[in-house]
């Protein structure tokens, strides 16, 4: 690890001023400090946004649930309200790495990384959420621009996020056997616009397939997946999987998540 | 005393609690980076980048001018203090008896790098973190250079050597049996099975990476090194009298906690000698703390072996002939056993547990762009048990027979037994391990449980695997006649107290065995006494006499051996002590349950009033018998011990994901006499995690095009976890070994050794309804699903 300095701001206005300063906002850690022990990451400046309160904490507005970015995965996970209304993003929450990982990690953290093989931009993506940041509000359309790439300005901070309650949701990972992320995850929800199915883990990141939301739309069953042809084209080929077998787990895991939505 | 009377002693077969986890558990271990010395500088090594290259130039200018570096060193300054290269342990002389090729292996890499990782500057700093930043700034220019990584890429005529001294990359061709009596007796076979498959490669990841402090002491001129190893004696051995030059004298090597090895810590590396060597230039203690990701890079990996092997049968099932062509990956240097693992423990092994007449065994050694490969967990013989082990469960189906019954028809059943390829074996009970595997198994529940899977659209199936091993290492002339460049016994010291407590020295070591328990239950068994009356005492030349370390399971067979040596020893002493103090003669006393007695007599005195006397001599037949109560004694095995055993695993696979769930593992082993039953179930447990971890999770890949080591961390290298597996079922035969006084056959391996093909034949057995015939380890989720589509 570089040397480097770590303000602890209270205020949403104080981390706003230090991250506008260009230092690295710290939320979680849990890519980020791995990434700094094996100096692959070097800021200079770290700015750990866990102490302001403005950033933490879930709350019910109507039929949305607005989760504030600090949030810790272990919070959404056991959030009575996050259960009651969307328990496929509560089951999401509850399967992200491990129990230390979900003690520290935060809802905004993952969302502003967008690793391509991260469970939550797909909760986000599927859900149609909308994405409150210190200055403005992304639509999950067109928050998420592939690998690593957000439609978040330099210095940018999310704040909060709002998912509207769907009819029904959840979520289904296949594990990368040896990390353990999202070999291929898939978020599917019943909403009140149609069905939205976003999938992660395939390689560029998190995207929604239009096949699979046609025919889901026409039948919300496992057998619908059936017909849908996956183009395996750009899905990307590893150690743990072929491109082949990414697509046919697409496919599975879609299944899988609209047999646990449906109960 | 023999192993009949030493089984019966109070204590052993009992499952007393671990002295040493209390101190582990509560953090008070002491390992080697918990030690801090004074004047103790850190080093970082800077690694190459390339698979294989040319070093042009090394700039060391700016690193050496860099806030408190104290040092920078590459392989001209190596050279120039005439350090020698890492030597290798074991002489294997090639079927045209030459010697193998030994290219030199220096510790610095001098004019070329051979592989991603190997050690070419090293950087000495006052802190860790100026030492990381001083070695970013040592420039080194290379030119790379074509790499292999694949043995059968190394072997090609196209293959760019790796060392002058090794041209085409071949190391040696060794083969053991008999050729023509093999190829005569295939010309009068009913049926020849055939088989072609690869052992993975794999990293051995003990929990504690290594960790090194080498520490020059001007005043005496002699040298400390701290290093988490397996064989502090044999590391000494190697560092002094074969690398620096120095008398062994004047090194002290100290192995203190250590969190694990599996063999990777068994070996002499660049890094002890280093930092040794620094620590006089620099006058200065020198600490190096592997991290995880130069553990991936450096640490001596295992298997990687490539192999066709062929069993003749008669028409009945029985095993005519075996032959095996193997290709054997060392790695870009030799390291310290490397080149015994696929030779003498591997081939012979071949026989296993069955009397097949003729064995023929060839094997082609290569060296190639990747971290040296050497002895881990098994070493050799989960290569043989996974090869032989496939290919009888193969010939069972091609031939139409049962899993269990083929074996039953070949199994050995008469002792002792000279095998076609070296090994005699001195006893076993094959048939009752096979049979108490399939009732602990439930095989008749089978047939209901494979009706069950498949009304879920999933398979089930069952493979077995009945292995045998040589632990024990070993005869020392044996070993010696073979190519070993060392003794293999081991030594043990007894040191009775005043009062009557005991330290016992041992050459072996313990990083996770447990003989700070075991060693003290056979100690205070011997001399009636609690075991919380002695501790055992290992890991430090300054302390032990002398030893040969923990590696092949020899640890109580060998190391435990020579404690009853002196325990005879101590017996032998104390009974004149007591026969003079109750004025008989010495054939008169008996001794049991800590009390000596004069048969016929109500006559007594306890063991701790026979220690006072020797160390308080005043009633003492000082003119026969020397005070004190203190012996030594080295044992040296006459032959190798064989735990034998079958396991059977049984799978559920979801042919839509390529996902293989163990559901049942059942492993009976007989370790002849077992001295802590909970002790030997915890490394049953650990080594069948790492069998059942390499035949479905842990693989080692190198890019076969760049050279560069894909499966660098926990991200991508598949590390088994508890979630992985379901409760073990563990069953246990008795037959004692015969050859050495305990009775005790070795249990660390095992588990590692007989699981990996008992899982394939699994895998096999439920995938064959689908038209899969062959599959290699890891059998992973995207490969199972793959041989599906590809079945199809």
């Amino acid at each position: 690890m570089y040397a480097f300095t770590l303000e602890q701001p209270t205020t949403l206005a104080d981390a706003k001023r230090l991250t506008a300063g260009g230092a690295q906002a710290l939320a979680g850690g849990q890519t980020m400090l791995a990434s700094m022990k094996q100096r692959l990451m070097q800021p200079e400046h770290l700015v750990d946004l866990g102490g302001v309160s403005e950033l933490r904490g879930i709350k019910v507005e109507g039929q949305r649930v607005v989760i504030g970015a600090m949030t810790r995965h272990q919070d959404v996970a056991n959030h009575a309200d996050v259960r009651k209304l969307i328990p496929g993003l509560a089951a999401l929450a509850d399967g992200i790495g491990d129990r230390q990982v979900r003690a520290m990690g935060t809802m905004g953290g993952s969302v502003a990384n967008n690793d391509p093989a991260a469970c939550y931009p797909s909760a986000v993506l599927g859900l149609g959420a909308t994405v409150h940041t210190d200055r403005r509000t992304i639509a999950a359309d067109d928050f998420f621009q592939g690998l690593y790439t957000t439609a978040l300005d330099a210095g940018e901070l999310i704040t909060a996020i709002s998912f509207p309650a769907p009819t029904r949701s959840a979520y289904a990972k296949f594990r990368q056997p040896a990390s353990r992320f999202a070999l291929v995850g898939v978020f599917v929800a019943q909403t009140a616009a149609g069905v939205r199915v976003a999938i992660t883990g395939t390689g560029n990141g998190v995207f929604r397939h239009a096949g699979l939301e046609a025919a889901l739309n026409k039948s919300f069953t496992p057998d619908a997946v059936n017909a849908v042809t996956i183009d395996a084209t750009d899905i990307s080929a590893d150690l743990h999987a072929s491109s082949a077998y990414r697509a046919h787990l697409i496919k599975v895991q879609t299944q899988v998540a609209v047999a646990l939505a449906n109960g | 005393m023999g192993a009949i009377d030493f089984a019966k002693l109070p204590h052993i077969g009992e499952s007393l609690l671990r002295k040493e986890d209390y101190r582990f558990l509560t953090g008070a271990g002491q390992y080697t980076d918990d030690i801090v010395l004074a004047n103790m500088r850190q080093a970082v090594f800077v690694r190459s980048p390339h698979a294989h290259a040319k070093i042009i130039s090394i700039d060391k200018t700016a690193a050496l001018a860099a806030p408190g570096v104290v040092g920078v060193f590459d392989g001209e300054d190596v050279a120039a203090d005439k350090i020698g290269g890492l030597p290798c342990g074991w002489l294997i002389t090639d079927t045209q008896g030459q010697p193998m090729k030994e290219p030199p292996h220096p510790i610095l890499a001098h004019g070329k790098a051979r592989y991603v990782g190997d050690h070419v500057v090293m950087v000495v700093a006052e802190t860790l973190e100026q030492a990381k930043n001083a070695a970013e700034l040592v420039v080194v220019e290379y030119e790379p250079l074509p790499a292999v990584v694949d043995v059968r890429d190394a072997m090609l005529p196209s293959a760019t050597a790796l060392h002058d001294a090794a041209p085409g990359n071949h190391c040696y061709k060794w083969a053991i049996g008999d050729q023509g009596a093999v190829d005569a007796a295939f010309a009068g076979a009913a049926h020849v099975t055939k088989i072609d498959l690869i052992n993975n490669r794999l990293v051995p990841n003990p929990m504690e990476p290594r960790a090194v402090i080498g520490s020059y002491n001007r005043a005496g001129d002699d040298y400390t090194l701290y290093v988490s190893n397996q064989n502090p004696h044999v590391e000494r051995l190697l560092l002094t009298a074969f690398v620096m030059g120095l008398p062994e004298h004047k090194v002290r090597v100290i192995a203190p906690d250590v969190g694990g090895g599996f063999g990777a810590k068994i070996y002499l590396y660049a890094e002890d000698v280093c930092l040794t060597w620094a620590s006089k230039k620099l006058n200065c203690a020198i600490k190096w703390n592997c991290d995880r990701s130069e553990a991936f890079l450096c640490d001596a990996h295992g298997r990687d072996h490539v192999t066709h092997a062929e069993m003749a049968l008669d028409k009945d099932g029985h095993f005519l002939a075996f032959k095996v062509h193997t290709d054997a990956n060392l790695g870009a240097y030799l390291s310290t056993f490397s080149t015994a693992v696929p030779t003498i423990l591997y081939a012979t092994l071949l026989a296993g547990q069955y009397k097949t007449p003729q064995v023929y065994v060839e094997v082609d050694s290569w060296f190639t762009n990747t971290s040296p490969v050497d002895a881990y967990r098994g070493a050799g013989r989960p290569e043989a048990t996974y090869l032989l082990e496939r290919i009888v469960s193969r010939a069972a189906w091609e031939t139409g027979l049962s899993q269990d019954e083929i074996r039953r028809r070949n199994f050995i059943t008469e002792f002792p037994y000279q095998t076609p390829v070296a090994l005699q074996y001195d006893t076993g009970d094959f048939p009752a391990c096979l049979d108490k595997a399939n009732q602990l198994a439930d095989i008749a529940g089978l047939p209901a449980r494979k009706a069950a899977s498949a009304a879920k659209g999933l398979v089930r199936g069952i493979g077995y695997s009945s292995y045998i091993e040589a632990c024990g290492l070993a005869p020392s002339n044996i070993a010696g006649a073979l190519g070993a460049r060392a003794g293999l016994f081991e030594c043990g010291e007894v040191r009775v107290h005043p009062t009557g407590s005991v330290t016992v020295f041992t050459g072996s070591h313990s990083h996770g065995q447990g003989h700070e328990t075991t060693f003290a239950q056979v100690v205070a068994s011997r001399l009636g006494m609690d075991p919380s009356m002695v501790d055992i005492v290992h890991g430090d030349t300054g302390r032990v006499p002398f030893g040969m370390g923990t590696y092949g399971s020899r640890s109580i067979s060998v190391g435990g051996a020579a404690i009853m040596r002196a325990l005879d020893k101590i017996e032998a002493k104390a009974k004149k002590i007591a026969a003079h103090l109750m004025e008989t003669g010495d054939a008169d006393v008996d001794f049991a349950n800590g009390e000596f007695t004069v048969k016929g007599t109500d006559k007594k005195v306890t063991f701790g009033q026979v220690a006072l006397t020797a160390y308080v001599p005043h009633n003492y037949p000082l003119d026969k018998l020397e005070p004190g109560l203190n012996e030594t004694a080295f044992y040296d095995p006459t032959n190798f011990t064989f735990p034998a055993g079958t396991h059977i695993c049984e799978v559920e696979i979801d042919p839509n994901t390529g996902v293989v769930r163990v559901d049942r593992f059942t492993a009976v082993d007989d370790f002849g006499t077992i001295i802590n039953p909970m002790i030997v179930e915890g490394q049953v447990h650990g080594g069948l995690v790492q069998g059942i971890g390499q035949a479905l999770m842990e693989h080692c890949v190198y890019d076969r095009e760049t050279g560069q080591l894909v499966t660098g961390s926990f991200m991508d290298y598949t590390m088994p976890r508890a979630d992985d597996f379901p409760d073990f079922t563990l069953g246990h035969v008795c037959t004692p070994c015969t050859t050495n006084p305990l009775g005790t056959k070795g249990c660390g391996e095992a588990g590692a050794i007989g699981s990996p093909p008992a899982v394939m034949n699994a895998v096999l057995d439920a995938l064959a309804p689908l038209g899969v015939k062959d599959l290699d380890m890891p059998a992973s989720p995207n490969r199972v699903w793959t041989a599906i589509q590809a079945a199809k």
